[in-house]
């Protein structure tokens, strides 16, 4: 038995999920910070920044969503039957916010706040879940045979509405971020003011996540604190704080490009401390060779995966270089 | 919820969500290929009416579009959350042909839809042309795979059962599974009538208004011709897809036709109306025609294929239903016939722009062909009941452990969400269209590019606020 195909895959799987994370959370995090600013034309702009991409941004979910139907049918089914209603009220949010973006510049001036409201509540819903389907998903659901066998609520914890809220930043560091490089004048101003108190949220909610799980699960902490790993996992933390020291500079020089890529490495560190505390499970308990569909399964999405995903990252920055560059005011729609 | 079960509320649920998922698609599907070809004509003949016509229905393709991938993302979800048990036993055969769809053709639309819809003047028109092929090619692709999956389930094959769990064995097998062909063709077929029927009546709308232009006669035109072209194609496919059904479901078959017991050594009527009685196990009130459906599904006239009778109870699917949507998909399909060869015939005396009564036969056309592609996926999925897997799993082993609370509570959401959505977005599509055509105006003709090359709104020649149209033309 040459390549071990279920460890291939959740590397595929983990790699569209982050990709998703960045991506659409630079996205959601726009619809996050709608709230914050009221000019018309402002809001015009922000939305402008990303409709042409978003629902590319998007379909990296339903990769993820997909590849795990693929290659872990038992986790897909587990997983999605658990988190039933954290993951409808996402859906929900992501259907408002997915036609506010066409729908704002179709309505009338007695409709359009109506969008935008949709547009931002859409926004902070679909966050919100997804943070906390991430915070129940790291507390582990209870498996008898093959089928989730907890109830309709269990999902609600103090935890994974910490994990909520944590989203949140996270999203809204982006989306300020990513705005600093998109855009110029007084918007910009506005995003470089609110980008330092929404990381600092984040630092927090990091700070507590990786104290919590660790208080909480002690085979999480046995992951971390045991010799050798320590060493190998210190650089995360270390990083961390040092990517975080690096953005608060990076935003009292003014500087449009670097908060965006620090803000990104951020996210990246938060996503592979998770990933450390909870491999190789893909459900809490269950390993991902457990969870594996059949070698036939897997190996034949593999071939295409292999194949097809470098043409899709290089058609897509193809498209972000299209729209490259600042958007002004009054540009970019249709 | 009305006393209802699990089940009957997963099932109304997904049949909801599908139902409304799949009007989107089907617009999108023809229009992607509608709009590549006037974009193709525009750099072919450079006669601008195809360019205004492309960006007027560019704008509503746009829409549509948004509708149908807010729509598809809760269905790529729902086989997890409400279908959990025959995700985990299927998912090895249906969950790579997600896959193959989301890689295929999902992130080619998604990438190069941006490109098409924002960026006329950031890339070459030659660039541009491609992207709109791209999305076109992506729609195409995406059908295929979702059939695929879709005709496995009605007609399953290359497959094994190991550990009480579906294995792929042959997945050329899997894939180019009895029905698949005839699925991929008459549903490809279905989305480029329906979207004819919606590009003609708005056309045909237009030209009652009085708002009769160069771009509305020609999309009238393009439309009718297309009608014309694969309303005869789609029947002669609907027929061979049914006899490749009566091989493989002849239950589906049997209950499409009210056929209930065969008479020794007669052929079997057609049966034109009636009211099939599921627990009398008789068609009441039949009006037949001799003979005629053993020359249709046998092409003998005395040929004999299985009555409902013939099957265990519990192995029916439901006669009554997909009796009368069978007839609704049939009728109307022979409707779109007739609209096409009314046109055709107009056309050569010479009064397809004039014939009042023909504009409004076009304009009250218009919703058939989303109407009969629900009625059609109805057929087909009521059809195969009691089966999800068919012959191979039962619906009611599907479906996840969800307590009817949380079901009803789910539903209520989304029937409440969806009609208010896709509700509005249904309105704004057709506002933009009672907007009409615009004459579109090149960069050279406006405002000067800014500094670095981006001109101020792309496109902004058309207002896109439609909602009341404060501009909408009022001539006539
Ligand atoms: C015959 C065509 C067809 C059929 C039967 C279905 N779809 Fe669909 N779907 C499409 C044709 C399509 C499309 C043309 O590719 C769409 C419509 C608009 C769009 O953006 O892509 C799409 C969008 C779409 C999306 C969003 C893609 C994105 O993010 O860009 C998802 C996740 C699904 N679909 C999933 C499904 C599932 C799980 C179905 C089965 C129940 C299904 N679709 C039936
Ligand atoms: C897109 C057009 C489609 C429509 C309008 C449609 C419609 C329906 C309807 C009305 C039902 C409920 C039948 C019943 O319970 O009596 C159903 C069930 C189902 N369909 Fe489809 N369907 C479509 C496509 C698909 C596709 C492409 C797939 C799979 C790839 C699929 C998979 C299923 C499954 C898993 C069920 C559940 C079993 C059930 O509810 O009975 N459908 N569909
Ligand atoms: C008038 C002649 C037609 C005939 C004889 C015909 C025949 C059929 C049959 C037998 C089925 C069921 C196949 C199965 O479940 O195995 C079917 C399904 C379907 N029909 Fe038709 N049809 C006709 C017209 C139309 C038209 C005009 C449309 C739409 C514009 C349409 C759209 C559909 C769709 C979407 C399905 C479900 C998908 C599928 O199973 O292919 N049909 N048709």
């Amino acid at each position: 038995m040459g390549i071990d195909l279920p460890l291939i895959w959740a590397v595929i799987i983990g790699f569209g999920l982050m990709m998703y994370v960045v991506m659409d959370g630079f996205d959601l995090g726009i619809g996050i910070l709608f709230p914050f600013v009221r000019g018309r034309e402002e809001r015009d702009t922000m939305v402008n920044t990303v409709a042409p991409v978003w629902d590319g941004n998007e379909t990296w979910l339903v990769l993820g969503g997909a590849g795990l139907y693929a290659a872990f049918p038992l986790a897909y089914a587990v997983v999605l039957s658990a988190l039933y209603l954290p993951l409808v009220l996402m859906l929900a949010g992501l259907i408002w916010r997915g036609v506010a973006f066409e729908f704002r510049f179709k309505a009338d001036e007695a409709h359009r706040p109506f969008w935008d409201k949709a547009f931002a509540w859409g926004s902070y819903i679909a966050t919100f879940s997804q943070g906390v389907a991430l915070g129940a998903f790291i507390e582990g659901f209870p498996v008898e045979g093959r089928a989730y066998a907890g109830g309709m609520l269990d999902w609600l914890s103090p935890f994974s509405l910490f994990t909520g809220v944590g989203l949140l930043a996270a999203y809204a560091l982006l989306g300020s971020t990513w705005l600093i490089m998109k855009t110029e004048g007084e918007l910009q101003r506005r995003m470089t003011a609110l980008a330092k108190p929404v990381m600092l949220a984040l630092l927090a909610a990091i700070a507590v996540v990786s104290l919590w799980t660790p208080l909480a699960h002690p085979a999480v902490a046995a992951r971390w604190f045991s010799l050798p790993n320590l060493f190998f996992f210190s650089p995360v933390p270390v990083l961390v704080l040092l990517a975080s020291w690096l953005l608060f500079r990076a935003l009292d020089h003014g500087l449009h490009a670097a908060p965006f890529a620090l803000a990104l490495l951020l996210l990246f560190l938060g996503y592979t401390g998770l990933a450390i505390s909870l491999w190789p499970n893909i459900i809490p308990g269950i390993s991902i060779w457990d969870a594996a569909g059949p070698p036939q399964a897997l190996g034949f999405t593999l071939v295409g995966a292999l194949v097809i995903i470098p043409v899709i990252l290089a058609y897509t920055a193809w498209s972000y270089y299209v729209f490259r560059g600042k958007v002004r005011p009054g540009e970019g729609y249709h | 919820m009305f006393g209802l079960t699990a089940l009957e509320l997963a099932r109304i649920q997904f049949g909801f969500t599908v139902s409304f998922h799949i009007i989107f698609p089907a617009i999108t599907i023809g229009l992607a290929s509608y709009l590549a070809v006037l974009e193709g004509l525009w750099l072919w003949k450079k006669d601008a009416v195809y360019r205004d016509l492309y960006h007027f229905w560019s704008k509503i393709f746009a829409v549509n579009f948004a509708m149908g991938v807010v729509s598809g993302l809760v269905m790529a979800y729902q086989f997890g959350t409400n279908w959990s048990y025959f995700s985990d036993f299927a998912g090895a055969v249906t969950g790579p042909l997600l896959a193959y769809e989301v890689l295929t053709a999902f992130f080619l639309e998604a990438g190069f839809l941006g490109v098409m819809l924002f960026g006329w003047r950031k890339v070459g028109p030659g660039l541009h042309f491609f992207a709109t092929i791209m999305v076109a090619l992506g729609t195409l692709i995406s059908a295929t795979w979702i059939l695929a999956s879709n005709s496995w389930m009605q007609t399953p094959q290359g497959h094994a059962i190991i550990d009480g769990r579906v294995v792929p064995v042959d997945w050329l097998k899997v894939i180019f599974n009895p029905s698949f062909p005839y699925r991929l063709a008459h549903m490809t077929v279905a989305a480029y009538l329906a979207t004819a029927l919606f590009v003609g009546a708005s056309g045909a709308w237009h030209l009652l208004k009085r708002h009769d232009t160069p771009a509305v006669r020609r999309m009238l035109s393009m439309a009718m011709w297309m009608l014309l072209l694969v309303a005869p194609l789609q029947i002669a496919i609907g027929d061979a897809h049914g006899l490749n059904t009566l091989a493989y479901q002849p239950a589906k078959i049997a209950a499409i036709e009210g056929h209930w017991r065969n008479v020794p050594g007669a052929g079997v009527p057609l049966i034109l109306f009636g009211w099939p009685d599921m627990a009398a196990e008789v068609t009441r009130y039949a009006i037949e025609i001799p003979r005629l459906g053993s020359l249709i599904l046998t092409r003998s006239l005395d040929g004999q294929f299985p009555g409902l009778s013939e099957f265990p109870p519990g192995d029916r699917p439901n006669a009554t239903v997909v009796f009368w949507s069978f007839r609704v998909m049939v009728g109307l399909g022979f409707l779109m016939l007739l609209l096409g060869f009314w046109a055709a015939w107009a056309r050569w005396r010479r009064r397809l722009y004039l014939s009042r009564p023909l504009l409004r036969f076009a304009v009250l056309m218009g919703p058939s062909g989303v109407i009969a592609i629900l009625a059609g996926w109805y057929t087909t999925e009521i059809g195969r009941q009691p089966w999800v897997v068919y012959g191979v799993m039962r619906t009611e082993h599907a479906v996840s452990n969800h307590s009817a609370l949380a079901l009803s509570t789910t539903l209520v959401l989304f029937v409440v969400m969806y009609l208010i959505v896709f509700g509005t977005g249904v309105s704004y599509m057709l506002k933009l269209v009672a907007k009409g055509p615009q004459i579109h105006h090149e960069p050279e003709e406006e405002a000067k590019p800014t500094g670095t090359g981006r001109p101020a709104r792309p496109m902004s020649a058309a207002p896109d606020q439609v909602d009341p149209a404060p501009s909408a033309p009022r001539r006539g």
